[in-house]
């Protein structure tokens, strides 16, 4: 197992994300925030705290989402769910979807499967803490990322314990 | 995480992860079911049949609602109006359909064993919704789901199950999860319709008199007399079923706390509950409905890949 990012620079880099999502998002009536369960949620907990800290004056809408029913390898094996919490109307708003690694994009397109049970969203975009873009199996891409990293395909890159690790196999 | 087993034929085969594992999935499926598009891709690539060799409505809407909520294909059986009514056996049925490229199997039998036979004798993951008198664990399921969600935990909740406990398949599986989970049980009738050793059986606490049980439990989960499976006079008369062990208006606002009641349907009114006991705000008749679509999702989306 291997550090790929300290504590300290994944919080610098919470902080800068948060700072991007701010600056193009003021007006947090059109905007509502979603971790994706469950690196997602770890990640979108720190950055919403932190766009909240640098804008004190409104709540920052922020829900959680999980895919495990939507899951296109569900036949494989059958997880049991993570808790699904959108407490607003996505209708006609920018969604943001938070989550820590962009692989294949899988995880995404599901994430926007589900987004559609719940109604028209205006727009969503995708922040991510680790782009291992060259990995990629859908043609989706993040609209802000913290970092893009070089890896081999067969690698594991996890949120753990306020780190990034890589865990080759 | 995934069920011990890959039928569901019993909460008596059942651990309590797998009880647990059940009723969290089933929370989360309760959420699906509150979306403007209640449904999910889940079992797009599975076919489920509904086998009914027995009078239903609730259980039979409830799992194919649930099917077609998880996005299952599904077929309906019904024994009237079947080769069944030909003689053909119920194995053949089985089989028949199974070499259509069928998945899973709901059934309800009025013969007890029936989901167990078949588990032994074809390859698909067998549902019981209900075989005579000895299980009906989506039921009891449901039930536990419906209690935890009203008083928010199983452990230390005091259950009395009231009437017919000797014909009642909702009786049994609610016996074996509610002491599996750490609740306490009372079964309450008449001493002619509680089996003789039940207590040293399953652990259940038995009185015959209802107003003390009832001023005993947190909930009451009151049972239909299952006239069509009793073949021997056990009680005289409904009437008298009805003056000892009916619950009304009075009686509940005669006990010092406010109880929960719960009824697994179709209700007698007037014989085991008076109307404005079912339709009080005491009564979760109408979420215990609700929740069964819940938890046979979960049941049907954990058994859905066993089979491979």
């Amino acid at each position: 197992m291997q550090v790929l990012l300290s504590s300290q620079q994944l919080s610098d880099m919470v902080d800068q994300l948060a700072g991007q999502l701010h600056k193009s998002h003021r007006d947090m009536n059109d905007v509502v925030f979603v971790g994706i369960q469950q690196g997602g949620v770890v990640l979108g907990n720190e950055i919403v705290s932190a766009i909240q800290k640098i804008n004190p004056g409104q709540k920052v809408p922020y829900g959680q989402l999980d895919i495990t029913f939507y899951r296109d390898d569900i036949r494989k094996e059958i997880l049991a769910p993570d808790t699904m919490n959108l407490p607003f109307a996505i209708e006609n708003k920018t969604v943001v979807l938070i989550d820590d690694v962009l692989f294949t994009g899988r995880t995404i397109k599901a994430a926007l499967d589900v987004l559609l049970d719940y109604g028209r969203p205006a727009k969503v975009e995708l922040c991510v803490l680790v782009d291992r873009k060259e990995h990629r199996q859908f043609p989706i891409q993040a609209d802000y990322v913290g970092v893009t990293l070089k890896t081999n395909r067969t690698d594991k890159v996890k949120l753990v314990n306020k780190e990034v690790v890589l865990i080759t196999s | 995480m995934q069920l011990s087993t890959r039928h569901l034929l019993g909460i008596k085969n059942l651990t309590k992860d797998d009880i647990s594992l059940i009723l969290s999935t089933a929370e989360q499926f309760k959420e699906v079911l509150q979306r403007p598009v209640k449904k999910v891709p889940s079992l797009r690539d599975v076919t489920i049949v509904n086998l009914f060799y027995e009078n239903s409505t609730r259980t039979r809407f409830s799992f194919e609602l649930a099917e077609k909520r998880l996005s299952a294909d599904t077929i309906n059986f019904a024994a009237s109006g079947s080769s069944a009514a030909k003689g053909e056996t119920l194995l053949d049925t089985v089989n028949n359909i199974l070499s259509m490229k069928v998945d899973m199997v709901v059934i309800r039998h009025s013969a007890s064993g029936a989901p167990h036979f078949l588990a032994q004798h074809i390859p698909a993951a067998i549902i019981n919704a209900g075989d005579g008198v000895n299980e009906h664990p989506t039921q009891g399921l449901l039930d536990a789901f419906s209690i935890k969600e009203k008083t928010g935990k199983l452990e230390g909740t005091k259950v009395a199950i009231i009437g017919d406990i000797m014909h009642s398949r909702v009786a049994q599986s609610n016996m074996y999860l509610l002491k599996k989970m750490g609740a306490e049980v009372t079964v309450c009738g008449p001493p002619t319709l509680i089996p003789k050793h039940i207590s040293q059986a399953l652990g259940v606490n038995v009185s015959y008199n209802l107003k003390e049980t009832l001023e005993w439990c947190d909930v009451a989960n009151v049972l239909r007399i299952q006239l069509e499976r009793q073949n021997q006079v056990l009680f005289s008369s409904l009437r008298e079923y009805s003056l000892a062990y009916g619950i009304n208006r009075k009686l509940l606002d005669s006990l010092h706390k406010e109880i929960v009641i719960m009824h697994p349907g179709p209700i007698n009114r007037g014989v085991e509950l008076d109307s404005d006991v079912a339709d009080s705000k005491q009564s979760i008749i109408l979420q215990q409905v609700e929740n069964g679509v819940a938890v046979r999702m979960a049941v049907l989306y954990l058994l859905s890949n066993r089979n491979n």
